[in-house]
């Protein structure tokens, strides 16, 4: 008995001890990961949407969607993302994208009319089509190949076709022209592509809300397909530190249709249309989406707009003599002036959240008296056309018109000079001349290092890249226009390389200017000085170089005929048959066989009719042409429609007949 | 020998023509035609290839240069200079007028090498009737001639492309094998075959010449009329001047290569060079519109059947060389031209400087091809091929109105003609042996 009670205790002691260890090591390694684990929850997916409504100078609408998920680095969450779209995040990792930016654009941003250098406009104008740029955390070896990946992966989750740019005659790698220090990065664009709800479904999949609430409710299809412009983005930052930013941006040009909003509405065209969310997109706003930390809509005036507002009534209420809000704003904001000349827009902030289903939100301008305005300035007005006829060769043309570069450069004086950044991808089948560069500067030609700061070509090889092209160009301020011409010719394809559309002609990417002396900022300010959170506005604070695309080019290429490959292939080997039956048939004749020949033709001069029919005859008879004409004379007709013939002839048939009728049914 | 009345004048007057007609190059706009520039020769590409080079990137780079690093060298620093109101290639204009020149006195000079060989070998064959019933005409002064006036070769030499050049290179080879300078058949040989790949073929040619002398006829004809001489001594292979060829054109090589190699230091070398020259010849890379028929076979052929027809295509030049050498080794001179010829109508990118290249060598058998057969056609035939192809390019290109089908006939036709033009001289040479014979029978 003592014996067990001895052995008892010393399993207990033994247990104790165990436990004592147990303590000390959870204590040791678990719970400091607990207490980690506590700070990280601080650091949440967050989800905000925002809708900027802006009215632009030629009598439409602006309307940005703009939605921001972040996804802060968690070791613990691992692949589990509460708000973050998981396709994405896998995207992200796979791939190691350090930013990504891919757009999917209808119609051309019109920088005259619609800004061409605001904040805004500056990063939502995209080319026509889909323009597609990445750098990774890569070494500069395994880049093109993950590109390629990246594109097929992309093409399937945007239904479209990105993996055009998988082929290596599609994208390229601007070294400084698109954005200064980027070595690995890796641009192309396709401007044919066709963007419609194909595209956007994929696009608001990755929303957590989708098209179900909150803001975009309002992405009505037929009434954002309606529109002017039409560009949809998607936008990815992800590093180690900050963890991945996904923004999905979508910027629509509306054309508001007067007669619905209102009885009491200016109908004579002087004062610009009043429109509200309803008559734009035929939805009205219900209720935040419930998962969005903040849902908010945004109304600009801008600065010249405002400005002339000013003179009218110096405050800036819902309500004043120049318009009338619909609703009352929970915020407004104004832009922190530093100069006296400089911008000065306006900014009303509506909290979604206030309304509901019973209540919607319906953010609505009715204006009240005639006020023309225009839109922020570019320092120069960029453009590009082709040049000359026909289907052998051309030019690109790239004119620069100043328009008010004495806003963007505080001296005026005789040493001043703007600098302008060109990059251009041409396909291969665009041969540029890259030494008939010509540059005029108000219709002078300027000797090429004289403007040309800095220059960068790689030369397109055929059917395997692209010709790139980064100039920086210097421009004196007092230049009112400068053109840059290029000749080229255009490269003749193989049959197969032509889409089905061939006639059409093939496009030439837009270039981007990029102007490096001009930035773009705004940073507003409220006017009751409480803080306005948002996430729109910081992105307009940062510097924004102000840059601008130039127009798509249609090159129509000489197609040859697509029915003929048989017959080409055809006559060319008749003809080197020809060659070379004619010159073996030369080369090895004899004298002597030659002068027999020319015996027996001379001995025997006939028709060439009669001639054809004895061989004929012969051949049919089974004899030899040159026994029948040494042996026997001309065969009479008789003996050539001989009995043998006749019944040759009707076998012939017979089988014919037999065939057609017996074996063709069965 | 009927020496030519007018023939300085005439000279004279071509050179004088084309001085004339060069500072309109420009605005006709002869040097893109396809007709005349093709992308090995376009000099319009050269400038574009001397450009990148001086903008420190390989002349190779892209896809636009496609000729010789020795040209770039040469012709590159022309280009560029530019005078107010002028067309920009007027200096390299005056060049090729030079060549031109220098060609057409080498095809002189070895046409009277040819007619001084031939009637001394008529006169050892007793056939001095024969020699008064052909008309003895001085063929190289028609051969130049003709060389000189061809419109071909004017359009060529007034439309800025290097095929002057290339055809000096030929012209020199055949010329240093004529009066066996071995260094200088080596040399034009060598820069030849660096130019345009197809004259290495003329390696056959140039040794047979540099081993037997000018053409003359069959050796058997010799042994026919007095059996008593020996073999040997009638016609013998020297060996000598061709073991010198052999050894001046591996001199003449290795010293371009090196030429090349330094020019292109710092680039991806000989080995890029080699690929954007002879291999863009070989591979058919460019699809744009000439007067040949390769071009439109290969935009059409189905691409699985390209390898093969790309090898077929070459390989067809190179069928004919033996049979062609075994029966024309008497006449070495006529078999360079008939190798040139072949290889002008199924080479790559073929021009009109190369039919005037070999129109000009026709010159120099005259006396021997005076019968040829569908002479008129054949002289119709160019005309016009040669009127009917701008036509034929102008509705398809630019006015949009006509086909490639068209234009691709007309490339057919010429490539008929060519095709019965160098058939029926062969035959015709062939012939003339023949008839030699006959009247060495008869006497």
């Amino acid at each position: 008995m003592a014996e067990l009670r001895r052995r008892f205790s010393t399993f207990v002691s033994v247990f104790i001890i165990f436990f004592f260890f147990f303590f000390v090591f959870f204590s040791a390694i678990v719970l400091p990961t607990l207490a980690s684990v506590g700070d990280l929850v601080e650091l949440e997916e967050e989800f905000t949407e925002e809708l900027l409504l802006k009215p632009l100078p030629d009598r439409k609408v602006l309307a940005h969607f703009h939605f921001e998920i972040l996804a802060p680095p968690s070791p613990v969450n691992g692949r589990h993302h509460h708000l973050f779209p998981k396709a994405i995040a896998q995207l992200v990792h796979k791939f190691q994208i350090r930013e990504l930016e891919l757009s999917f654009t209808q119609g051309r941003w019109n920088y005259e009319r619609w800004g061409g250098s605001d904040p805004l406009s500056m990063a939502n104008a995209k080319p026509p089509g889909v323009e597609l740029w990445a750098t990774f955390h890569r070494p500069e070896s395994e880049i093109d190949h993950t590109w390629k990946n990246l594109t097929h992966a992309l093409s399937g989750l945007f239904c479209s076709s990105i993996n055009f740019l998988e082929s290596s005659t599609a994208f390229s790698a601007p070294h400084w022209g698109f954005q200064p220090n980027s070595s690995v990065l890796r641009y192309g664009a396709l401007p044919r592509e066709a963007v419609c709800t194909e595209n956007l479904t994929p696009w608001l999949k990755l929303l957590p809300c989708r098209d179900r609430a909150g803001v975009a409710l309002l992405l009505n299809r037929p009434s954002i397909y309606r529109g002017h412009y039409h560009s949809q983005k998607l936008r990815l930052i992800s590093s180690k530190l900050t963890g991945v930013k996904l923004e999905q941006t979508l910027t629509i040009v509306l054309h508001p249709s007067v007669e619905r909003y209102g009885l009491d509405s200016f109908s004579d065209g002087s004062t610009q249309p009043s429109w509200s969310l309803n008559s734009l997109f035929k939805q009205q706003l219900m209720g935040k989406c419930a998962l969005a930390k903040d849902s908010r809509v945004l109304f600009e005036l801008e600065h010249d707009l405002a400005s002339q507002i000013d003179e009218t009534e110096s405050d800036y209420t819902w309500r004043n003599a120049a318009f009338e809000l619909s609703t009352m704003p929970d915020r407004v904001a104004r832009v922190m002036k530093s100069l006296p000349n400089q911008d000065s827009s306006v900014l009303y902030g509506f909290e979604v959240s206030k309304s509901s289903d019973s209540m919607p939100m319906d953010v609505g301008i009715k204006w009240k008296l005639p006020l023309i305005w225009s839109s922020s300035h570019a320092p120069v007005y960029a453009s590009r056309f082709l040049m000359g006829s026909g289907n052998e060769r051309g030019s690109i043309a790239i004119t620069f018109q100043s328009s008010h570069l004495d806003e963007w450069l505080s001296t005026g004086s005789d040493g001043c000079a703007v600098h302008a950044v060109v990059f251009q991808v041409v396909p291969w089948y665009v041969k540029v001349y890259y030494h008939t560069l010509n540059i005029f500067m108000d219709g002078k030609r300027q000797t090429i290092s004289d403007v040309v700061k800095r220059m960068k070509i790689s030369p397109s090889e055929d059917k395997l890249s692209p010709g790139t092209m980064e100039l920086m160009l210097e421009f004196p301020c007092d230049m009112q226009s400068a053109t840059l011409t290029l000749d080229f010719d255009k490269g003749f394809l193989h049959v197969d390389e032509y889409p089905p559309d061939a006639n059409q002609g093939f496009d030439i990417p837009s270039a981007l200017i990029t102007y490096p002396d001009c930035y773009s900022s705004r940073s507003y300010q409220t006017v009751d000085t409480s803080h306005f959170k948002s996430s729109l506005l910081p992105k307009f604070k940062e510097g924004n170089l102000v840059q601008s695309y130039t127009e798509v080019l249609l090159v129509p290429l000489t197609t040859p005929d697509f029915s003929m490959p048989y017959n080409v292939i055809t006559f060319t080997c008749t003809i080197l048959a020809l060659y070379f039956g004619s010159m073996l048939n030369v080369l090895r004749r004899r004298v002597g066989e030659e002068e027999r020949l020319s015996k027996s033709k001379a001995s025997e001069r006939r028709g060439l009719i009669p001639l054809l029919l004895l061989k004929l005859s012969s051949k049919l008879r089974g004899k030899r042409p040159e026994t029948m004409q040494h042996s026997s004379p001309l065969p009479s007709s008789s003996s050539f429609f001989g009995p043998k013939l006749f019944i040759k002839v009707v076998l012939v048939a017979v089988l014919a007949i037999f065939w057609n009728y017996y074996l063709k049914d069965s | 020998m009927a020496e030519i009345r007018w023939f300085w004048p005439l000279v004279v007057l071509a050179l004088a023509f084309r001085l004339l007609l060069v500072p309109f190059a420009d605005s006709l706009k002869l040097g893109s035609r396809p007709e005349v520039a093709t992308p090995l020769t376009s000099l319009r590409r050269l400038a574009e290839g001397y450009w990148l080079k001086q903008s420190s990137l390989s002349p190779y780079a892209g896809s636009m240069y496609h000729g010789s690093p020795l040209l770039l060298t040469m012709l590159g620093p022309i280009t560029m200079k530019r005078i107010q109101g002028q067309p920009t290639h007027l200096f390299c204009s005056f060049i090729f007028v030079f060549v031109d020149f220098l060609t057409a006195m080498l095809i002189r000079a070895i046409g009277q090498k040819l007619v001084l060989k031939n009637c001394k070998s008529l006169k050892l064959l007793d056939l001095s009737k024969l020699i008064e019933s052909f008309v003895c005409l001085d063929a190289g002064g028609v051969a130049s001639l003709i060389y000189l006036w061809n419109p071909f070769t004017i359009v060529s030499c007034v439309g800025s492309c290097t095929s002057p050049v290339e055809n000096f290179m030929v012209v020199i080879a055949i010329y240093g094998a004529c009066s066996r300078i071995a260094p200088l058949a080596a040399f034009g040989w060598v820069m030849a075959t660096h130019f345009s790949l197809y004259p290495v073929i003329l390696l056959i040619p140039v040794i047979l010449l540099l081993g037997y002398g000018p053409d003359a006829p069959p050796s058997k004809l010799f042994l026919h009329k007095n059996p008593s001489a020996t073999r040997s001594s009638i016609r013998i292979f020297s060996w000598k001047p061709v073991v010198y060829f052999t050894i001046w054109a591996a001199i003449w090589s290795c010293y371009i290569l090196l030429l090349i190699s330094i020019f292109l230091k710092g680039f991806d070398g000989l080995s890029e060079m080699l690929k954007k020259t002879h291999g863009f010849i070989l591979k058919v890379e460019d699809l744009s519109p000439n007067i040949g028929v390769l071009w439109y076979f290969f935009a059409e052929v189905f691409d699985f059947f390209r390898a093969f027809f790309l090898i077929l295509f070459h390989v067809n030049i190179l069928f004919m060389v033996l049979p062609l050498a075994i029966r024309l080794m008497h006449r070495p001179c006529f078999l360079a031209f008939v190798y040139i010829t072949i290889s002008s109508m199924l080479k790559s990118y073929p021009s009109v400087g190369d039919a005037a290249l070999y129109l000009g060598l026709l010159g120099l058998f005259v006396n021997e091809l005076a019968e040829m057969k569908f002479s008129f056609f054949l002289f119709c035939g160019y005309i016009g091929v040669s009127l009917l192809s701008p036509v034929m390019h102008n509705l398809w290109i630019w006015r949009g109105t006509g086909n490639a089908n068209f234009y691709f006939a007309t490339g057919l036709g010429y490539a008929c003609l060519q095709t019965v033009l160098v058939v029926e001289s062969v035959s015709k040479m062939l012939n003339y042996d023949r008839i030699l014979r006959k009247q060495l029978h008869t006497a």
